[in-house]
């Protein structure tokens, strides 16, 4: 391809053969399109992971269908199952082998499905692999039912009968009254669950604060025998409170007996029949003779279960809605913490320092607080706020509390403030950003005017970046919400007993433990007896986790965007 | 009217100075403000600086060494008059037991030497000849008798609390009875007598004045209704190759040493039942030994050595699986000094020297180092004894004076070779790194190498680098070079906004989605891996031969979205024909295949997954601030160079990446920054085991995931707790390297642009 010099002086013009391989390679297309693999594998890793989390998580709520077949494995008596399907996969023989199936020779790869079999109170699992090949006689009855019970999981079974105060509804008629008596029987329990953690819970919580009260009095150095007027006193409150929580008691054990009227009976795919009092039964649904706009409606009801109902079950059953909580209420805190060290920091570099070493030595501070490992953080939460300040504040403000720590550990306080010091960072650089945007001119007109520069910053500057800071705030949010390292270490529990806010003064309990969204992944993911019944359970948090997350992202990048655009426009 | 203008004038000046009274209040605010800003800038670097200095402040304790603070210096009770057998201190270091020659406990102040009580064993009219510990744990002794007879005793102490102030009460038990235990049938003396129990055998041995070694045994049965019921067991006796001069026992009956002193041997036996014990080998020290004594945890022996030194021994397997004594490591104490007494701590692997000149050295076993060296008296050190908490030594000197001490010693476990190098560790067979904080039993060494943890760091960080960096920084190239602008505003923040994705549900799908994904289609996996980079080129060449017009639909810059159904095509080919591939080739199971082949090992939670998962994560980090870079190199450089001819991948790889180099590199440090410190997904996506394994198929421990593992349950202050700060504060320094190397590039990088 280069030009040849002739000997007299003219040049011949060779025609570039450009499809030729080595044209191609000398051309540098083929690097071109690996560059734009990369990006384009990104994209769709990014994409895939996302589609995954939402595909799984709204599954969970899915009505699946309940497949009636037989099971019947070479060499083996067929059994019959009732089970969704909840996956499938292709294996090779060599595996199915090894775990010890009587695989024939000819095939080379099986399909193999995950069915959930419920029961697990009868059969002791409630998963199962099956290869698709030997589940015959797949057949959907109308009356397969499955029941979402208060322990051993799903029931999969047939209505057989419904005892209602003693009489015994058969026939058609009993899915009808098995419902009506489920409403009741769900009716009775919110009541029975309103008292115990609404009126008993308060209860308790008074009393346990009258006998801190009489703890404070004999530290403060009095005794019964001299002032007897003040410890009578917090024994009359007790009297009274004590009273109370009989009564409230009696009321829940009327209602305990109210409760265990009823009952179902069930006849389950082996033939066997069970009877279950509905005390035990939260729900009953026929998944097969459901249409789209029902399951549809179903989903959307047990979605919302899912987000507004406590968990049951170890985590691995129920609703998240203290975690949801406990997320909320913790990034909060933290916005309350982190938003004017943030834009106090940004107002700094952008506004009053003078752009030198200090404000390149801040600026390597602020990255590298970007750049510590979260777990750091978490690490310095639990050792300078949960025991250095924590335990301090216990010795000076809670000693009638002693042994038993107050604010010396983790908890819904120490955890935003780690928190804050954490997305501290993501809001400075926002800020920062917002404030760079602001054209010269508008300041200099507001000082020219006579203002004084704080002046000038709270009229003129701070209203035009208030986009920014909140572009700084909701990032931050996003990236606190996900963030579940340091939380392990500085407040969030498995399962935590009461709602950082409730009716009882001063109603904002900043010491509780929460719970956590992200860190309820990892535990019912990980931590949890029976991993695969919560697996749907978890990527529904996760799904949820992911849309808030990236909902606030985009939410923020809108907001950056169209501050972007306005400035343009004024710079113009 | 000129009033008027003067009266103006006069305000204007006012305003001007500062004076006027709203004016004032409005100057002071604008001061205010300015205060408020500054400190709210300055507490970012506060921030920072108070994170630093507390995880140093924890850390520091560990590395200050041991001290002996010195009480005041008493003679106990009758030790003029008789010698002292043995000394002891209880647990608070309140109260200390001196056995007299006489055959009388002593039980005296330890502050001030006061006696506090005193007891005369039951002799039955015999002598004392010395006295042995069955369990320094338990307080139990064992006195021997000039006849022959052995009687075992307990000291032990009530604390009560009267008054608000402790009180402890030490007492004298006789758990065997009062009568003295026949041990020697001839009823002739014995010397280094030596008893341990296991808690359902007493068993008794030393030496003969003929040389043999004898035992017995006393089997202690606890019937339904009855008492304990004591049977005697027959006296057995061997006579050992070498001459006996001392005995020492293991307490779980395992073991049984024989030392000669002037020889400078050892022999090892193993004692089986009531058979005769196994001589498994006789060991040459090389000098002559002074004395020997058990640590705690009753697996090593230290033995004193006439040449100034210190050795630790313990029965290990060689290569063939068969026991010997091993020469573990040593300790100098001084070339010229002699040990005149040893005295372990009785939960920790510390142990205590006294020399013939008065000096006491602390040395901790597993680390191999010495802790403290204190000169403490004129004469040579004949007794040493720790409190159970180690908090106290007392030290008798061979003319009775005694001495305590309180001890200092809280983080002996600690030193740069324990913490780094490989350790020879109790109860193992070579010297290993090895992380293992905590057990079930209180007797448990701890072995806190950082290596592994190290290691696994890195190794997580490698695989997560090599999957992330092409992928990224090529991306990064195409976005900011190759891609239309409307596809660059759509792909970018698309990309970025997985940096937001938590990493807890990152961590969650490659622990329980991508880990048993890869595990049933690792070949699917790897042909993936290889099928792409090659086909995509491929891809590139059929379509320049596409014809004109379909190429001319596609606009430039839009490769990246054509190319999207190339790869999911070759993606899906890769998964549908890997199952049959790997039937044919591996039978159908490719890490049976690996295991059985090339001795290859999987864990389902590997660093594969982990490189992938961990991959993902630092991709947009790493594409963000590289596409930045590249993408603000000023346009005229690369305007430059195509006008000069090149063709734009020549301009990319002579003008463009050159100059925008450092800020890739940024990129990188601080994509492996975040590859580090990662938690989550590690602790989810491995299986935290704290192997040093490279292997791409195993799995491994990071420092980040250690700390979120351990740290809740570690005691506040113990030597745990800090090391996992030591962790902690190894992360914040490496990626405050890395995060700063990367700023000050960066910051270098833009005022460059700027320039140019």
């Amino acid at each position: 391809m280069q030009p040849k010099n002739r000997a007299d002086g003219t040049y011949d013009i060779v025609v570039r053969d450009t499809s030729s391989v080595r044209a191609y390679v000398k051309s540098g297309q083929p690097y071109v399109w690996t560059t734009a693999a990369a990006i384009a594998v990104s994209i769709i890793v990014t994409l895939a992971l996302l589609g995954l989390t939402m595909v799984r998580g709204a599954a969970h709520f899915w009505p699946a269908d309940l497949v009636l077949a037989s099971y019947q494995e070479p060499g083996e008596a067929a059994q019959p199952v009732l089970a969704e399907i909840r996956s499938q996969e292709d294996v090779t023989r060599a595996r199915l082998k090894n775990a010890g199936l009587p695989v024939d020779e000819s095939r080379e790869v099986y399909t193999r499905l995950l069915l959930k079999i419920g029961n697990r109170d009868i059969g002791g699992v409630d998963f199962r692999y099956v290869l698709s090949d030997w589940l015959v006689g797949r057949s959907l009855p109308e009356d397969a039912t499955v029941w979402e019970r208060e322990e051993w999981g799903n029931l999969h079974g047939f209505l057989t009968s419904v005892s209602v105060d003693g009489n015994l509804v058969k026939g058609p008629e009993a899915w009808g009254a098995y419902q009506k008596a489920q409403k009741r029987a769900n009716e009775l329990r919110e009541d029975i669950h309103r008292i115990e953690s609404g009126k008993i819970g308060t209860i308790n919580f008074s009393i346990e604060k009258l006998r801190l009260a009489e703890r404070r009095l004999e530290l403060d150095g009095l005794n019964r025998i001299d002032s007897p007027e003040r410890f009578l006193e917090l024994e009359r409150k007790r009297q009274v409170l004590d009273a109370r929580y009989e009564e409230l008691n009696q009321e829940r054990g009327a209602l305990y007996q109210q409760l265990q009227r009823d009952s179902v009976t069930v006849r389950t795919v082996d033939g066997s029949e069970r009877t279950y009092p509905l005390s035990k039964l939260i729900a009953g649904w026929r998944p097969n003779e459901m249409g789209v706009p029902g399951k549809v409606g179903f989903w959307f009801h047990k979605l919302w279960e899912f987000i507004s109902e406590d968990p049951r079950e170890a985590n691995t059953e129920g609703g998240i809605f203290p975690a949801i909580f406990g997320t909320v209420m913790m990034v909060l805190l933290m916005s309350v913490f982190v938003t004017p060290f943030g834009i106090l920091a940004a107002l700094y570099l952008r506004e009053y320092a003078k752009q030198g070493t200090t404000t390149r030595v801040i600026r390597i501070a602020v990255n590298n607080l970007a750049g510590v490992p979260s777990i750091v953080y978490g690490m310095f939460g639990l050792g300078f706020f949960v025991y250095f300040l924590g335990g301090n504040l216990d010795r000076l403000f809670y000693p009638e509390a002693a042994p038993a720590p107050v604010f010396g550990t983790p908890g819904i306080l120490w955890s935003s403030l780690t928190l804050a010091i954490l997305t501290l960072p993501v809001v400075i650089v926002a800020t920062e950003e917002g404030l760079a945007r602001i054209p010269r001119s508008l300041r200099e007109a507001s000082l020219a005017l006579g203002a004084t520069k704080a002046e000038t910053l709270w009229r003129v500057v701070l209203p035009m970046a208030s986009p920014a800071m909140m572009t700084g705030l909701i990032l931050a949010i996003a990236r606190a919400a996900g963030e579940v390292a340091p939380l392990m270490l500085v407040g969030v529990v498995k399962l935590a007993p009461s709602l950082p806010l409730d009716g009882n003064f001063p109603f904002l309990h900043l010491e509780r433990k929460f719970m956590h969204l992200g860190f309820h992944i990892y535990d019912v993911g990980f931590q949890s007896p029976n991993v695969e019944a919560a697996r749907p359970l978890v990527y529904a948090t996760s799904f949820l986790l992911v849309l808030v997350v990236i909902l606030l992202n985009v939410f923020a990048i809108m907001i950056r965007n169209r501050l972007r655009e306005r400035y343009k426009a004024l710079d113009h | 009217m000129s009033e008027t203008r003067t009266v103006v004038a006069k305000e204007f000046e006012s305003i001007v100075a500062g004076k006027a009274p709203g004016v004032r209040r409005r100057y002071l605010k604008d001061n205010l403000a300015r205060w408020v800003v500054w400190i709210g800038g300055l507490s970012v670097i506060g921030a920072l600086l108070l994170i630093f200095f507390y995880l140093v402040s924890e850390v520091a304790p560990l590395f200050g060494g041991a001290s002996l603070e010195a009480r005041q210096q008493f003679v106990p009770p009758g030790a003029q008059s008789s010698q002292t057998l043995y000394v002891a201190a209880e647990e608070q270091g309140e109260i200390g037991l001196r056995v007299a020659g006489d055959g009388s406990l002593a039980f005296f102040d330890l502050y001030t030497g006061a006696a506090r009580a005193q007891v005369s064993l039951p002799l039955d009219g015999a002598a004392l000849t010395e006295v042995a510990e069955i369990s320094a744990a338990d307080n139990l002794l064992v006195a021997a008798l000039d006849d022959g007879r052995v009687l075992p005793f307990k000291h032990s102490y009530r604390v009560s609390y009267p008054d608000d102030k402790r009180l402890i009460e030490a007492e004298v038990s006789y758990p065997d009875g009062e009568v003295p235990l026949a041990f020697s049938p001839s009823g002739q003396s014995l010397k280094s007598l030596v008893a341990r129990d296991n808690g359902s055998t007493l068993m008794l041995a030393a030496v003969e004045t003929s040389g043999d070694v004898v035992f017995k045994r006393f089997e202690q049965t606890e019937s339904l209704f009855d008492d304990a019921q004591t049977t005697e067991g027959p006296l057995l006796r061997f006579t050992p190759p070498i001459p006996a001069d001392q005995l020492l026992l293991e307490p779980l009956l395992n073991w049984l040493y024989v030392l000669d002193r002037e020889g400078g041997r050892i022999a090892l036996y193993r004692i089986d039942g009531d058979d005769a014990p196994q001589l498994v080998g006789t060991y040459e020290v090389g000098v002559p030994i002074d004395m020997a004594r058990y640590l705690a945890g009753g697996i090593s022996i230290v033995v004193s050595q006439a040449d100034g030194e210190i050795s630790q021994w313990f029965p290990a397997r060689d290569v063939d699986g068969e026991f010997y004594l091993a020469r573990i490591r040593e300790f100098r104490l001084r070339k010229d000094h002699r040990v005149t007494a040893i005295s372990p701590e009785q939960r920790r692997r510390t142990f205590a020297v006294g020399d013939d000149q008065g000096n006491v050295s602390l040395f901790y076993a597993t680390s191999g180092s010495r802790l403290a060296f204190r000169k403490v008296m004129d004469e040579p050190v004949a007794l040493l004894a720790f409190n159970p908490r180690a908090n106290y030594l007392m030290v008798v000197g061979a003319k009775g004076t005694t001495q305590g001490f309180d001890v200092h010693n809280e983080h002996p476990e600690v030193s740069l070779s324990a913490l780094w190098g490989r350790v020879w560790y109790e109860s193992y067979d070579e010297p290993k790194f090895l992380w293992q904080s905590s057990a079930a039993t209180s007797d448990f060494e701890p072995k806190f190498s950082l290596t592994p943890l190290s290691f696994g760091t890195l190794k997580a960080a490698f695989y997560a680098m090599l999957f992330a960096v092409p992928l990224a920084i090529l991306g990064a190239i195409f976005t900011a070079n190759f891609m239309s602008p409307e596809m660059r505003q759509a792909v970018k923040p698309t990309v970025e906004l997985m940096e937001a994705l938590p990493t807890v549900i990152l961590g969650f799908l490659a622990g329980l989605w991508l880990a048993p994904f890869v595990e049933t289609n690792l070949l699917g996996v790897f042909l993936t891996l290889l099928m792409l980079p090659l086909s995509v080129p491929l891809f590139g060449y059929l379509w320049l031969r596409m014809p004109r017009e379909i190429r001319l639909r596609v606009p430039s810059g839009w490769e990246a979205a054509m190319i999207i159904p190339v790869i999911a095509v070759v993606v899906w080919f890769c998964f549908v024909v890997a199952k049959p591939l790997e039937a044919l080739i591996f039978g159908g199971n490719m890490q049976g295949w690996m295991d059985r082949t090339l001795g290859i090992g999987y864990d389902q939670r590997n660093a594969l997954v982990v490189g992938i998962a961990m991959g993902i994560a630092v991709i947009p980090t790493i594409y963000s601030i590289a596409e930045d870079a590249i993408f603000s190199v000023p346009k005229q450089l690369s305007l430059g160079s195509l006008a000069l001819g090149a063709t734009p991948w020549q301009t990319l790889v002579g003008v463009v990446l050159p100059t925008a180099s450092p800020g890739i590199f940024s990129a990188v440090m601080i994509g492996m920054g975040r590859a580090v410190g990662e938690t989550m997904i590690v602790l989810m996506a491995t299986g935290n085991t704290a192997v040093m394994d490279p292997s791409l198929f195993q799995g491994l421990r990071t420092l980040s995931a250690n700390i979120a593992v351990e740290m809740p349950e570690s005691e506040v202050g113990s030597t745990h707790f800090r090391l996992l700060f030591m962790a902690g504060l190894v992360l914040f320094l490496f990626t405050f390297v890395f995060n700063t190397l990367a700023e000050v590039v960066r910051q270098r990088l833009r005022r460059k642009y700027a320039s140019i």
